[in-house]
Order: C-alpha cells, then structure tokens, then sequence
C-alpha cells in the first residue's frame, strides 16, 4: 500500500537509527532562519520539541490552548520516567528496555520505532539532569532507581511522586529560554481547530484566540501536532478537563491517517467514581499495588451490606476476603500489568461483588503491609499519595482500605507517522501520545514520559530536517493564500453553525452521554454486538447534539461552552472511529480484549496470523465510511508469544 | 464519612463579562449538592444549571483536576483555595462547607493578574518573569553523563521542595500586598540548590526581580501568608534565600 | 548598587536595616532606663542619663538614630502605599487570620500607633531635657559632677499622671507587638533565615519582644504602684 511508506530503515535493528541520521538530510543555519515551525501542544513532547528547534535556529510558533505551557498534562504522570542508563548494575540495556516495551505493548508496536526510542532514553536523563530536573537522588549524590510494572530491572528515574511535573518544568524552563531569545513565539489560550493545506503540504493552522474569540491564520512550513490523547472520548478520565482529541482529529480530516485508535489504556488504580456528579477521576499511582493487597469480598451478602454501608471493610474477617488477583495469577498476584489488573476488578465487580454505593470499586488494603512493616515505612513511601487520598475522600487509607477502580488513562492509539514522525501529510507530524507509534496495544509504566521527550528532544529536531531541506526556497507561508480563506471559513462556519443550535441541553449532557456509551460498550471489555450498538447510539447522540446543544455566551469572547461543544463534536466522530477499529480487531491484544476472543479461562487471546498490523483509518468525508489501511508488523528481532502472569 | 446531601448553598460570586466591564457580585442558588463532590463539580452543576435557565454560565480556570496544573484559582471565602490547606481548588470538596451557607467566590485580586473574565484572571505575569531568567542556559544535545555531577542528596531534596511550585498564582492572592516573592523565590532556590542552575544563579536572581517588579506586584512583608496558603507549603525560607541571591548579585555589580 | 534600593527587595532590606539599628538602640534605651527602678534615690539613673547626654559618640550617634527614626517612617509609609497599589481591587471577603499574625499584617497600624506614642513621650521627656527645660529638672552633684535631676522629671510624671503612665504601658506594649513580627523579618529579609533559623530567630524575637514590651511597661508601673517608697 503505498499510502503506508513507514521508511524504516535497513539494516540491522541496533544501527537503524545511526544509518538513518547520516542518511537524511540537514538545513543549514542560514536556511533555518528563513524556515517556520508550528508546534501545536506543549507537553512534554511539544515543549521540548519547540524549545529544540527554535534552539536550533528554526522560528518556531507554539500553541496550548491553557494559560502557560507549564500547565500541560504530562504535569500529572507521577511515577517516573524509563531510560536504559544501567546504572543499577543489573544488566539493563537499550535491548532490554526495547524487548520490555514492545512485550508490554502485546506485539503491536513497530520494532525500528521502539528501539530507537530505547536507544535515545540515556540521552533524555542527561538532558534533564543539565535542565536541572531534581531527580531523586542516593545519600552518595548519583541518581537513584525505581523498579516499575511489567519489567524484571531498575531503570525508573523520579522526581518524588511528580516525576512529570518536574520533567515538564525542565522542557518549560528550556522553551521560556528560547522566548525570551525571541526564537519561539508563544501563543497561550489558543486552541488550534484546523490544519491548512496547500498543494497537499500542511502550511499553517487555523487557532481561536480563546479569550478574544478572533479566528487566526498561522502560516509555517511545517506544522506539529503535539496535542495528546483522546481519552477524554469516555467523558470520566484522568485525563485533564481540556484534554482533547479535536487538533489530531482536524489532522485525521486533512488526510491524515488515525491508528490503533482503540488501543486505550484502562488504568487499574483510580479512585471509584462517587454518584452521578463526577467530573474527573484522580489516578493513584501504580506504586500503590507493590504494598497494597487488593480484595473485594467472597460472599456476596458481605458485598451487598458494603454496597449499602450496612457494615465497613473492616467488619469482614480474612477468610472472608477474596484476593482475587493472588489467586488467579500467584505468580505475579497484586503486580499484574494494567491491563489483567483493571479487567479482574470489572470482572467481580460485575458479578456483584464491587464494594462501594454504585457496586463499582474493590479494596487496595494496606493493612497487611503495615503489619509487616510499620506505618511508618507506608507513609514515608505513599504519604502523599495517601493524604491526596484523604482529602478526596474523607477516608484514612492507614486505617481503612481504599477503594479503586479502573479509569481512562492513555490513548496508545494516535495518528500514524512514518519512522520520521511525519503523517501521510507532507509537513504535517505528530509526536508524544498524540502519535500512535511506540507503545502498541498497552503501554508500561513510566514510558510515556520517555516517549514524550524522546520525540521532542532528540527525533523529531533530527527528522524534520529531512522535510524541510526541500523547503528552503519556499518562501514566507502567505496566509492569505485562498487555502487559508477556505479553511477560515470553513472553521468560521462551523463555530457558528453550533453556536446558532440554540437548543436546550448543556455540552456535558451529551459527553456524559458519549461517556457511557463508551464505557459500556468500547471499555475495557468488548465484543461484536455492543460495538455495533455503540457505533449506532453515537450516531444517535451526534444528530441530537446537533440538533439540542445550547451554548450560551458569546462568540467574541472567552467561551468555555463554545470550546468544550467544538471538542465534544470531534469526540463523537472519535468514539465512532474506535468503535470500528475495535469491532475490525477481532482479537484481544493489550488494553483491548474482545469477549470473542478469549482463553477458557476468560485469559486474553491474541491473534497473531490475522491481526499483527497497525490499523490505519481513511477519512472518506462527512458521514462516509472511512477505509481501513493496514501496516504490517514485521517481527525480526523478538519472538511472539502470549503473555502469561499465571 | 458517607456522603451528605447539602440541600441547599447560596453561591455569591464576581461576574465580570470581560477586562473593561465593571464587575460586581451575583448571588445564584444551588440544591442537593452531595459533600463528596469536588469545589468545581459543585461549579459544573451550578453552571449546567445557569445554562438551561439561560445564563451565561460562570467562567473559571481549571485542567487537571488534581491538584498538579496550578490552573484553577478561586478566592474562596476569604482565602485562596478555600477552607482547607494543602489543596487547590479542585482538590476542595464540599463537605468543607455546611447546608445552608452562603459561599462567596471572588477571582484572585492583584494589579498583576487582572480579569480576564469572571473568575479567570490573566497570569502572564508569571510567564514573563520566568522567561526572564528562570532556567538554565543549556541546548539540547553535547550534555555530559547525569551522573557526572553527584548533588548532595539533601541538597536535591530542598531543590525539589521549591521545584513543586506549581505557579498557581495564590501565593499573591494570598499577599496583603500581591507579592509574587514565593513565586519568585520558588524558581531561584530551586535553581539555585542545584550545581547546574548555580551557573547562572546571580543574573536569575537579578533578572527576575526586575521583571516582577515592573510587573506591578507589591512588596514582601514576611507575613508568611503565601506560606500558609500555598496548596504545595513551598516555604518562606525561599524568599531568604532569593534576598540573599539578590544581596550579593547587586553588591558585586 | 543604585538599581539595588529601588528593588522591591532593595526596598525592604532598607526597613530591615533601619529597624535592626532601632532595636538596638531600644534595647540601651531600656537598659538605661531600667536604672529608674533599681535605685530610688535616682542617682544612678541620672549618672546614665547624664553619660547619654555628654558622651561623644552618644552625641554623634544621636543625629544619626534621628535619621534612621525618620528613614524607617517614611519609608514604610511610601511603601505600604506602593503595596496597596498592587492590588487594585479589594476582596469583599477576607480570612487571613489563619495563614499571617495580626501583628504581621498590621505593622504600619502598629508602627503608626508608636510613632503617636514616641511623639508624646518625646515631648514629656526629651524635649523637656534637651531644650525647653522644666522646673522639675533641678541641678544636682553627683560625685561631684553637676547634672540635670532626670529622674526627678520622669518619676514625678508617672506619680502625677497616671494617663502618661498607662500611655507608657500602652506604648510598650505596642512596640513589643511590633517587634514580634519586627525582629525576625529583619532577620528574612536580609537572607539571614533557613528552614534551621526560621524557628530560632522567632524564638529569639518573642523573647525579645516580651523582654521589651515588659521592661518599658514596668518602669511606669513602678511609679504608678508606689513601688518606689
């Protein structure tokens, strides 16, 4: 299919990444001055991918639509960040960290693409540690280790439980240099709503000046699109409130494909949604689950009273108590990968045996630990993480257990790119989660950072180079070039078109909608006949959103109505996009498990004859089908097996 | 500890259509309002409310959700982040309040930071302050090894006490006078601790001074209020330390 | 350097200096007059005052804590003026009470009420000794050295006015309050604190407080309760 041209390189997987910087082109110096570069997001891999380029004398334009780039939600990742520094002495590598990437991405990730990102891991600590990021150190001054999820070595690097939040300051801290130098002009409450095309090449985006409302034309070379994950689709997620899927959705629409878009990670340890007035779900850090046991009742009558607060956690003696995933996987028991974690919790949940109000959460115990090794050495290991607690929930975690249940936590799905993260628009890339590249059908913990600042820092600065050395007699983007007036009016269009419904619903009537729909039925458990249901309710909650949405307010003005109706919109077109891609995937792999496809033992199965390929999905227009596009993986340096966590 | 209903809360808070209109104070009723839900799951409700009565619903800034952003502001009852401590807004639930209480809701209040709209207040202020100095003057790329440089572990840890800063902006909320010295001094000492911000520690310290000067905050009076108010405790002993950063870069002029 | 004193910080580090020099001389002060209550027959209280007055680096010293009396004034006035400027709008509602001292926010008020305080005093007893005289301020020998009889002055004014005394008591009081958030900020501001000394430095500026408020409340009161007999 020549649409797909990955343009992995040859040779053997080690020096594919060597061979191909030599191989690509560079721009001089002088020829950057004269180029531009949109940078659209400004988390990890946006802000480090800006502050990169402008570093390299590019002019760069970077957008987010929060008040300060600081605000992006990588802020949020907490346990840490992967690099194969073996400083640890226990026989890590770069082939390790890749072998444990892509086993943990269940085989659905491509080889070329997740070495590289393991070979480059060293080089982001360094930079960090130069940035000033105060990693967690040992009493002798070198860097300390966490052991993570899913991997048998220590090579997590952390900053308390704030790892992203200080990763983020240092690529912030790195972009504000090149501000203040002039090099990146930055554009803070601007959300971006299009991709502007010319001659097939992406020139430029359409933005909204948020607190204006003024519709803007920016004209560039080259445009990234750095703009996150679309776990938002589900309404309850961890993911922030502004977290949206509408910039690589406007990307899907330009040409753009969109792959694995039903790969989402379900993570197992949130706390439980509360009633029906719920906005947001906190994560609490996988961490937890190396201390906490985790159980739900045996006998049902105990579950019930739980459910109507007739008696508390404590009033169930141990023998009452069924540890389920000790008992279903002794081996690896409370340390399950995220995805087998969050499927049993679903599991007794739904057989009733869920331990809250709503019969949707089961106990993280940490009394066990406690016993074993004092309060003392829990709370110097989670004492945040249990005050946090505390205050969401009125509970004390040191005396009761807490409640968790699984939530939307991470889109590995995302727009396809080449081995050059570039999509099948020339000019137009997508780095960090926004991009579908590096994790496959689940990813490991700590490796979204790691895949963030590896794109940002130390790829994309290199392969964006071999785009624009053909682009240095373009001159100036020209945004009145009538593209661009299209492309206005068109966006222009569409503000108005909702903002004239008028109807008598508020936006989160109909995300909480969507939100349900995909629960239930693109959640964490799937099968032919509700992804079929869910491809028609979304069709259903799209012509009454269109028909009933109201946004008050105005349009010339800061409109956090307008932007959430423009962003629920693409949702829904989103939800539908992974409901076919999940309904297409007849196989369980990763944070997808279809019910059809399954062990007797209800264990996921995965495919691997019919499925071991990258989904990549055509827009075909408005209300048209889009064609399905299928990269093949090939497997040279790893044998498939299933995963087994007995 | 189980949820409670509040049946009844009146919301009195600044509405303010945009930078140049005149504000003044609304007063809005809310019902059955559950003391599990957050500060801004309460301000969600209130505004799908306002909207099917066909008001403008109330703007505010909020992200994450969590605690970690420093998006959300709120001057809630007389203090920033409202009645609790080592919380942001979002953090805030609601059985810090009590049935029947009226809550008033005012946007962060300094020369610095006006309205934008509502509650939403325009902190670039901090934005630029940082770009004046806040980081470290190194490119990507032709670093040496992390761990060519050990860094007392103390040391590291004090850097990441200032490093949690989260630039939420109530620490001059807070501020009798607007100050934005823990702010400042967050980002100074953070820097400061480390070997590789040392560098550059004296123009930091001097470049970010003047940038928030010029930007029209007040003076620190060591009330210790931004301590007190600050959702992540960065402590005033910062603020020492940029004023002896500071000290000693303008002696050696 | 000139850019340093119109910093914000530059600005404070001048009340923190000026503040620092008058808690000095509060300090002598009240040791000097601390002398008032240790002998009645008044002696060595006037062999004090009579050193203060004639001693020349007392003399030079004098101008010069004028100044820094003036320098810590005005400059507080100018710059509370400049901090309540920076916030435009005031909050309709305010709890500060669980996050600052009262004494912390309202050190202008306090200053402001010493400052009333300082100006009755001045006239009831520095002018007085130093340029209008007063009939009470008889000449006496003291070992054979002439001297005005000072503590004449300042004990028959608390025994016949029992409003200066409480005034006295009352501006002791004030000071000390002043100083408990005074003498530590001092300290902050001049970088001289970390997470060690924050803690010590308020200990120490407690007990200084209470040491002052105390010792320039007592001298009043020992006059007011005839402690002298």
């Amino acid at each position: 299919m020549s649409i797909l041209e990955s343009k992995i390189p040859a040779g053997p997987l080690a020096e594919k990444w060597n061979n191909h910087k030599s191989a690509i082109k560079v721009v001089s110096p002088a020829n950057k001055r004269k180029l531009e570069i949109i940078v659209v997001g400004t988390g990890l891999g946006g802000a480090s991918a800006a502050a990169s380029l402008a570093e390299l004398g590019y002019n760069v334009k970077a957008f987010c639509y929060q008040d300060s780039p600081r605000r992006a939600h990588s802020i949020a990742a907490q346990g840490g960040i992967n690099a194969a520094k073996n400083y640890q002495n226990d026989n890590d590598s770069v082939f390790r960290l890749f072998y444990d990437t892509i086993k943990g991405g269940d085989y659905r990730a491509r080889e070329a693409n997740v070495y590289r990102l393991a070979e480059v891991s060293p080089n982001i600590i360094d930079q960090c540690v130069a940035q000033g990021v105060p990693f967690g150190r040992e009493y002798g001054g070198l860097l300390d280790n966490r052991s993570f999820g899913g991997v048998l070595v220590s090579r997590t690097f952390y900053a308390r439980g704030q790892t992203g939040q200080q990763l983020l300051i240092g690529a912030y801290q790195a972009l504000n240099r090149q501000i203040s130098k002039g090099n990146v002009e930055m554009f803070n409450r601007h959300e971006m709503l299009d991709v502007v095309k010319i001659d097939g090449k992406a020139r430029g985006i359409i933005a909204r000046d948020m607190v204006s409302g003024e519709i803007k034309r920016f004209g560039a070379h080259a445009v990234v699109v750095a703009t996150g994950g679309y776990g938002n689709v589900f309404f309850l997620s961890t993911n922030a409130m502004g977290s949206n899927g509408s910039a690589a959705w406007q990307c899907y629409k330009q040409g753009a494909l969109m792959s694995n878009p039903c790969f989402v990670q379900i993570h197992p340890t949130c706390i439980p949604v509360h009633g029906d007035q719920q906005s947001k779900l906190t994560l609490m850090s996988e961490s937890l689950r190396n201390d906490g046991r985790v159980w739900v009742p045996k006998k049902k009558e105990d579950a019930v009273k739980l459910q109507k607060g007739e008696i508390r956690a404590n009033d169930i003696p141990d023998e009452d108590r069924d540890f389920y995933l000790e008992r279903r996987y002794p081996s690896y028991g409370n340390l399950v990968p995220r995805d087998v974690a969050s499927r049993a919790a679903k599991e007794r949940c739904d057989e009733g045996f869920g331990v809250n109000g709503e019969g949707k959460a089961v106990f993280l115990d940490f009394k066990y630990s406690i016993e074993r090794l004092g309060k003392d050495v829990i709370e110097a290991r989670y004492g945040n993480l249990f005050q946090m607690y505390e205050k969401i929930t009125d509970v004390d975690p040191y005396k009761e257990p807490m409640m968790i249940y699984p939530a939307i936590h991470y889109s590995m799905g995302g727009t396809w790119v080449d081995y050059n993260l570039m999509t099948t628009v020339p000019g137009l890339y997508s780095i960090g989660e926004a991009n579908f590249s590096d994790h496959g059908a689940n990813r490991l913990g700590a490796s979204a950072l790691m895949q963030g600042l590896a794109d940002g820092y130390f790829i994309l600065p290199y392969t964006i180079g071999d785009y624009l050395a053909d682009e240095i007699m373009t001159p100036k983007i020209d945004v009145k070039a009538p593209e661009f007036d299209a492309a206005e009016r068109a966006v222009s269009g569409r503000i108005e078109k909702l903002f004239n419904i008028k109807g008598s619903k508020p936006v989160d009537y109909f995300h909480k909608k969507l939100g349900q729909t995909m629960w239930d039925n693109v959640g964490m458990a799937r099968n032919a006949e509700g992804l079929k249901k869910a491809i028609t309710d979304i069709k259903e909650i799209r012509a009454e959103f269109w028909k009933d949405v109201r946004i008050p307010g105005e349009l010339n003005n800061l409109n956090p109505e307008l932007e959430k109706a423009g962003r629920v919109a693409d949702f829904l077109d989103i939800g539908e996009l992974m409901a076919r891609d999940a309904l297409d995937r007849n196989e369980s792999c990763g944070g997808h498990f279809r019910e059809e496809s399954a062990t007797e033992e209800g264990e996921a199965k995965r495919n691997d004859e019919k499925f071991t390929y990258v989904s990549c999905w055509e827009y075909k227009g408005e209300g048209e089908e889009p064609t399905l596009h299928k990269e093949d993986l090939v497997f040279e340096n790893v044998k498939l097996t299933q995963r087994s966590y007995k | 500890m189980a949820d409670k209903i509040l049946k009844k809360l009146k919301i009195k808070v600044w509405r303010q259509n945009n930078a140049k209109s005149k504000g003044k104070f609304e007063t809005y009723t809310i019902e059955n309002i559950s003391t599990g839900s957050s500060f801004l799951e309460m301000m969600d409700i209130l505004n799908n409310q306002l909207i099917e009565e066909g008001i403008d619903p109330i703007a505010f800034d909020h992200d994450c959700r969590e605690g970690i952003c420093g998006t959300c502001s709120l001057y809630i009852n007389g203090r920033p982040h409202g009645p609790d401590t080592e919380v942001t807004t979002c953090q805030l639930h609601m059985r810090k309040f009590k049935d029947g209480e009226t809550i008033t809701i005012e946007p962060w209040r300094a020369r610095a930071f006006p309205v934008i709209k509502d509650l939403v207040v325009d902190r670039t202020a901090f934005e630029k302050i940082l770009q004046a100095g806040g980081f470290v003057s190194v490119n990507t790329g032709g670093v040496p090894d992390a761990n060519t440089i050990p860094i007392n572990r103390d040391d590291a840890e004090e850097s990441m006490d200032a490093a949690a800063c989260i630039g939420c902006g109530a620490c001059v909320a807070a501020c009798k006078n607007s100050s934005a010295m823990l702010f400042v001094s967050a980002k100074v000492s953070h820097l400061a601790k480390l070997p590789q911000g040392k560098v550059e520690a004296k123009s930091r310290a001097k470049n970010m001074v003047s940038k928030m000067d010029e930007l029209g905050f007040g003076g620190c009076t060591n009330t210790q209020a931004c301590e007190a108010e600050c959702p992540k405790s960065i402590s005033i002993t910062n603020i020492a330390r940029l004023n002896r950063e500071y000290l000693v870069a303008r002696i050696s002029e | 350097m000139s850019k340093f004193l119109t910093a914000s910080i530059g600005r404070k580090f001048v009340m923190s200096l000026s503040g620092l020099f008058l808690m000095v001389f509060i300090a002598v002060h009240l040791g000097l007059n601390l002398l008032l209550i240790f002998d009645n027959s008044g002696e060595l209280f006037n062999q004090g005052a009579h050193f203060m007055a004639t001693n020349p680096l007392i003399k030079v010293m004098e101008p010069i804590l004028g100044l820094g009396f003036v320098i810590h004034i005005v400059w507080s006035f100018f710059l509370e003026f400049v901090n309540w400027k920076a916030r435009p709008v005031k909050y309709a509602q305010k709890n500060m009470s669980g996050a600052s001292t009262w004494a912390s926010r309202n050190m202008l008020v306090l200053g402001a009420l010493v400052l009333v305080f300082l100006i009755i005093h001045m006239i009831n007893f520095f002018v007085k000794m130093k340029f209008t005289g007063d009939p009470l301020l008889t000449e006496v020998t003291i070992n054979g050295t002439h001297m005005h009889n000072a503590y004449a002055l300042v004990s028959a004014t608390f025994i016949n006015s029992t409003v200066l005394g409480i005034l006295h008591i009352l501006g002791g009081v004030l000071l000390g309050i002043h100083l408990s958030h005074g003498f530590w900020s001092s300290f902050q501001t001049l970088g001289l604190n970390n997470k060690n000394w924050l803690q010590r430095w308020k200990a120490i500026g407690n007990i200084y407080a209470v040491l002052i408020a105390v010792g320039y409340a007592v001298i009043p009161l020992y006059f007011m309760l005839g402690m002298y007999k």
